[in-house]
């Protein structure tokens, strides 16, 4: 295990160290202490590394990431694992605001609450939130799949696209064109994977969750759906 | 019949020809005009200022003989490797999706040729544009299609678009006829749907969040890339000092002539200011801020010949883009297609329904009957003559008025021909010394 301390080298160094890991697999393991809720704490990665942050971080955290598996023994800031393209991204503690925006790939879990716009305009990634997620969650969501296993705030799914929502508590409210659908055998499936995957297999079962998709009438501009825009 | 004279049929201005088909048109179909292209008002513009001209006061440069640089350092405030052009007219970013592969590539062959950048758009990089530009600058943008780190480090440099001069404040709709496959898997949509890209960046909000935004950028590209803020003519002298705030390396202004591939012709014409009114706003934040020359500034939207490029520069400009010229440049609107025109219901010049995916000249179009039509490495030649002719005409002025670099214009070099233009660029009415609002002015 290589010890990186942040508050001592400084931010630029880890990335750069980080980066240098591509097309090596000599040092695998990472452990970064006295993160101190910094800004774009192991962003851009591009190597199958494990790091593990030793605390809070702050905004970005994991942005962009591929093939790594990033571990925050903390809370994350705002955008954390922002347009994932492979890898995992595990968040001990809550996630602010715009967790797994636009990823388009991996998995980001977190064993906490997530903020508001959690998923916003995903574009294939998988999110596993153990607790509940805020309001306008999943807006624009275009693939992908969510899973909640507490509850979701308001407009949950506004305008989606092709992504999957399963949410096991109660949803506040769902967004424009966002609804309920049939849970059938290949999503249950679907759910169990996710679910072992994102370590939450032990706390819930893919039958208490009910599943929400788009109903496809914002596909193609109408008049007289204006009052949805 | 009275021989008294009557009084003759008088059009209202207000309820114009125009305006009375607009609401007969919104009556019958229900729905919004939405075309592509930039505001069409006649708006205060680079045609109302003039240069003066060298005179007893200060000698002209020999036209051919003696040099008037063209060169242009982009990115040197924090980025590794900034970009050096050759000409300061550069390529604005345009999505493929709103244009052809071959299209793109027409416009990396000939900027590459003149020695400029071209960039991406709303819908990712394509290899077209990456293999035949040499220097691509990569649009970050809300709706984030086709966003990936890999493309981020191949670029060389990032712009961040907070807006455009067409819709400041706007997102997008890419309509469905022109989702095909490519560009739905680009996208990651299915095929056919109407596309909506939002106004708004999905993981930021306010010039905090962008700083960090951009922090979050220069450490995934280990600090090597430029990094542009772009933004629509909305609040020049803010937006500027916020963009500068944030950390960025140059700031790309697009006045509301600049065009879009499709929004509501109601924002075009109504929201955002003309590229004339913003530049000395921008220029001033930066002079208040220190930071004239050192962030570059690069402006649009309406830029169509040499005079224009040496107008924006002479008022502050490091550099200038263009997008409906260079289309135009490519074939787009050209009268040879004015039988296929018509049958759109057109006139070549006219044209302007780029989201229905029908363009006659094969460039705003993702149909391939349509763009086996466009011919990419005539377009490129043509593109690169264009680009070559407005720097021609750029050195010629620049030279006329004594300078040895197209950096060294200045607004003292300027008269406007109109009250309005001299108080919006801030050069004096030709034949006084009157800059309105300045010198004790109202």
């Amino acid at each position: 295990m290589q010890t990186f301390d942040l508050a001592a080298q400084g931010l630029r160094a880890l990335n750069s160290t980080l980066h240098g890991l591509k097309g090596q697999t000599n040092q695998t393991a990472w452990e970064i202490i006295n993160p101190k809720g910094a800004h774009a704490i192991a962003v851009g990665l591009d190597a199958p590394v494990d790091v593990t942050v030793r605390g809070s971080t702050g905004y970005y955290c994991a942005g962009m990431n591929k093939q790594a598996t990033v571990r925050v023994k903390g809370s994350a800031g705002p955008g954390v694992a922002e347009n994932m393209m492979s890898g995992t991204v595990i968040i001990d503690g809550d996630a602010s605001q715009y967790a797994g925006a636009t990823g388009r790939g991996g998995l980001l879990v977190i064993k906490g609450n997530a903020s508001s716009r959690c998923g916003i305009s995903m574009k294939g990634i998988d999110i596993v939130v153990h607790g509940s997620i805020g309001h306008m969650s999943a807006f624009m969501a275009q693939s992908g799949n969510m899973v909640v296993l507490g509850d979701a705030g308001e407009a949950l799914g506004d305008s989606l696209y092709e992504a999957r929502l399963f949410v096991r508590g109660s949803v506040k409210s769902l967004g424009a064109d966002c609804i309920e659908k049939e849970m059938r055998p290949e999503h249950l499936a679907l759910l169990a994977d996710l679910l072992k995957r994102g370590e939450a297999d032990h706390l819930a079962k893919p039958e208490e969750f009910k599943r929400y998709g788009s109903a496809r009438k914002l596909y193609t501009f109408n008049i007289d759906n204006a009052s949805s825009y | 019949m009275s021989d008294f004279p009557r009084t003759p049929p008088k059009q209202s201005w207000t309820f114009s020809n125009d305006i009375n088909a607009e609401i007969r048109r919104a009556a019958a179909t229900g729905i919004y005009d939405i075309r592509g292209g930039g505001s069409k008002r006649k708006l205060p513009h680079f045609d109302d200022l003039l240069f003066l001209g060298a005179s007893i006061s200060r000698y002209p440069l020999e036209g051919y003989r003696e040099r008037c640089a063209t060169d242009v350092w982009l990115g040197t405030r924090y980025a590794k490797n900034p970009i050096h052009l050759d000409i300061p007219i550069t390529i604005a970013g345009m999505s493929f999706g709103a244009l052809s592969g071959p299209a793109k590539e027409a416009l990396g062959r000939g900027a590459s040729a003149a020695g400029t950048s071209t960039t991406t758009g709303d819908g990712g990089m394509t290899e077209e544009e990456r293999g035949h530009s040499k220097t691509l600058v990569y649009q970050y943008l809300p709706s984030r299609y086709g966003m990936n780190p890999d493309d981020l480090r191949r670029a060389d440099a990032i712009e961040v678009v907070v807006g455009q001069g067409a819709k400041p404040g706007g997102g997008g709709m890419l309509l469905g006829q022109k989702i095909s496959d490519r560009v739905a898997q680009m996208r990651n949509l299915p095929k056919g749907i109407d596309q909506r890209s939002a106004c708004r960046h999905p993981d930021w909000t306010g010039p905090d969040d962008l700083e960090i935004k951009i922090l979050e950028l220069r450490e995934i590209t280990d600090w090597e890339k430029p990094i542009y803020v772009k933004v629509g003519g909305a609040r020049p002298y803010y937006d500027t000092a916020l963009a500068v705030k944030a950390g960025a390396d140059v700031v790309v202004l697009d006045g509301m002539q600049g065009g879009t591939a499709a929004t509501q012709d109601v924002f075009i014409e109504n929201v955002g200011m003309p590229i004339l009114a913003c530049i000395p706003q921008a220029v001033k934040a930066l002079q208040d801020l220190g930071m004239h020359r050192k962030v570059q500034l690069i402006v649009s939207g309406g830029i169509r010949t040499g005079a224009d490029v040496a107008k924006a520069m002479a008022l502050g400009a490091d550099a200038v883009a263009i997008g409906t010229a260079a289309l135009i440049a490519l074939g787009d609107n050209d009268p040879a297609y004015e039988a296929e025109y018509n049958k759109l219901g057109t006139t070549a010049g006219a044209y302007d329904d780029w989201h229905e995916g029908k363009d006659p000249a094969g460039i705003t179009t993702q149909d391939p009957e349509l763009f086996k039509r466009f011919d990419p490495i005539l377009g490129g030649r043509r593109l690169k003559n264009y680009l070559k002719v407005m720097t021609l005409e750029a050195q010629t002025i620049a030279r006329a008025c004594g300078k040895n670099h197209l950096h060294n214009l200045e607004p003292e070099d300027l008269c406007a021909l109109s009250i309005e233009a001299a108080a919006m660029a801030g050069v004096p009415l030709a034949g006084t010394n009157w800059i309105p609002g300045r010198n004790g002015g109202f």
